[in-house]
């Protein structure tokens, strides 16, 4: 198949970007997205052209590292499924593919489509942790967890930080990055000790990263590769209205 | 700690702080347009209602002030939040396809403000009569105020977009409200709004059927 591609160019940091029209010649509807970009990049490489530069590790949907808007949706077209996940089937041929890189104030662009995500790091670094003893683990049933609280907590734990959630929101609001974290620790036993220090501290961070408010436009949960839903945001907004009463302590 | 000043420094408390003001003004409407109804029922039915609603004194003060404060800071954390929101993405997308919002959630900023703008000549006109679009104003005849108004076509059609305004408000707001304050109940789609629909769709018809019923001729 034959492509349009118009590729949002940038080539530091500070320097102004633009988008570019690219030609995407004998695609095969097998590829993912990021070997389509694969085999642009080697035809720019070639011709003496800078390649586009794009983040990307795993290649199998569980790393998070990749992650563009294609066609205006968060990891293009696909439900539940990152950017490396999603096939070149998905689009007809002749089509024309708008691909930018997330945009937030907090995901600065590095270069072209790859942006600085550390962001989350530092929301993840405010709490999204739990404080364990170390030494030998624990038998696994010794802790018993209500079947639901372990469904809803692997849900959210289901999180690989991408940053769709931010870059689909119309307000780019990382608040169900924030919550899917406060959520998978805060049901179950061993996140309990810090449960509501937590709540205050990552939601604090969240702010101070410059991400925006949320609004419940629902932006986020669409285009979560992981499906992750907005009651989390429900939970985050309780623990945190609950820790503000308490001075986060219980 | 995040007590105070903290919680509100934040865009979560902020949130709060909207969903609760936002219902508090939810009660009062879904109260309002139950008893505004009572136009259906005749001048008398009206007017005593009226005249009960006067009769409760300090009550009626009460309400009024919470009513008041709860508006300033609706209005107050919605222009905050609505700024941080803008500067949280100071590059657009050349391309960006909404997935879930829907139009009502895209419109509670320019929808609240027009909401503003009511709630402010609304109590010029039928409260104060400050502002008398029919040239009379009686403080007991609050039916006949009604009447006189809404026969003029640009009060009525100014009362009918608000009231879709409100309508659209509500849709999103009342659902988005108990989530926003962390009372919703975990469900299997989250963004399915039933009960938001009904209660919008019940404050639509009812605002509305009044200044178009007037203004058809129906009553008065
Ligand atoms: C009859 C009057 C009003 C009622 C009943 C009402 C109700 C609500 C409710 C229930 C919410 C949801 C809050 C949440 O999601 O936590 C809301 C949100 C909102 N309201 Fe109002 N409101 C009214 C007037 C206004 C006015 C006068 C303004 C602005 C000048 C306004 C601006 C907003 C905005 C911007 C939001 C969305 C905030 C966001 O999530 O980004 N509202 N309103
Ligand atoms: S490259 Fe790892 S999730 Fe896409």
């Amino acid at each position: 198949m034959n492509l349009t591609l118009h590729v949002w160019r940038q080539a530091g940091p500070d320097a102004p970007g633009k988008m570019v029209r690219y030609e995407a010649n004998d695609i095969s509807p097998d590829m993912s997205f990021l070997e389509m970009l694969d085999v642009v990049n080697e035809r720019l490489t070639a011709e003496g052209e800078t390649p586009i530069a794009f983040d990307h590790d795993c290649r199998e949907g569980i790393c998070g590292a990749c992650g563009l808007m294609i066609n205006g949706i968060a990891h293009g077209p696909e439900k539940g499924t990152a950017t490396c996940q999603l096939h070149m089937r998905s689009f007809s041929d002749g089509a024309a593919i708008y691909i930018e890189p997330w945009r937030a104030r907090a995901f600065p662009v590095i270069r072209d489509l790859a942006v600085d995500r550390s962001s989350l790091d530092r929301i993840i670094q405010a709490g999204g942790f739990i404080t364990a003893a170390t030494g030998g683990s624990q038998d696994a049933n010794a802790i018993l967890v209500p079947k639901e609280n372990v469904d809803d907590a692997m849900d959210s734990a289901a999180c690989i930080g991408c940053g769709a959630c931010a870059a689909a929101c119309p307000n780019a609001s990382a608040s169900l990055f924030t919550a899917a974290k406060i959520t998978h620790l805060g049901l179950l036993p061993q996140g309990q000790p810090e449960r509501y220090r937590r709540a205050l501290s990552m939601v604090g961070r969240m702010d101070l990263e410059g991400f925006g408010s949320c609004t419940l436009h629902g932006e986020c949960q669409e285009a979560c590769p992981k499906e992750i839903s907005i009651d989390t945001i429900t939970r985050m907004n309780r623990d945190f209205l609950r820790a503000s009463v308490t001075g986060g302590r219980e | 700690m995040a007590t105070g000043r903290g919680f509100y420094r934040s865009l979560v408390g902020k949130k709060i702080v909207m969903g609760v003001t936002g219902l508090i003004w939810v009660g009062f409407v879904v109260g309002h347009a139950a008893g505004n109804l009572l136009v259906f029922r005749g001048p008398e039915a009206l007017n005593s209602y009226s005249h009960f609603l006067k009769s409760t004194g300090e009550l009626l003060w009460i309400v009024r002030a919470v009513l008041v404060v709860a508006l300033v800071l609706h209005v107050i954390a919605a222009v905050q939040v609505t700024r941080q929101s803008r500067a949280a993405r100071p590059v657009g997308y050349a391309k960006q396809e909404h997935q879930a919002a829907t139009f009502a959630s895209r419109t509670m900023r320019w929808g609240g403000a027009l909401l503003l703008v009511f709630i402010v000549l609304h109590i010029l006109h039928f409260t104060t009569g400050t502002v008398r679009p029919a040239g009379s104003f009686s403080t007991t005849d609050v039916y006949a105020n009604m009447v006189t108004s809404f026969r003029i076509w640009w009060v009525a059609f100014f009362y009918v977009t608000s009231m879709a305004a409100l309508g659209f408000h509500l849709f999103h707001g009342a659902w988005s409200s108990v989530r926003s304050i962390g009372v919703s109940p975990v469900s299997a789609d989250p963004l399915k709004k039933k009960v938001s629909l009904g209660l919008a769709l019940f404050l639509w018809l009812a605002f509305t059927a009044i200044p178009v019923a007037i203004f058809a001729g129906l009553i008065g």
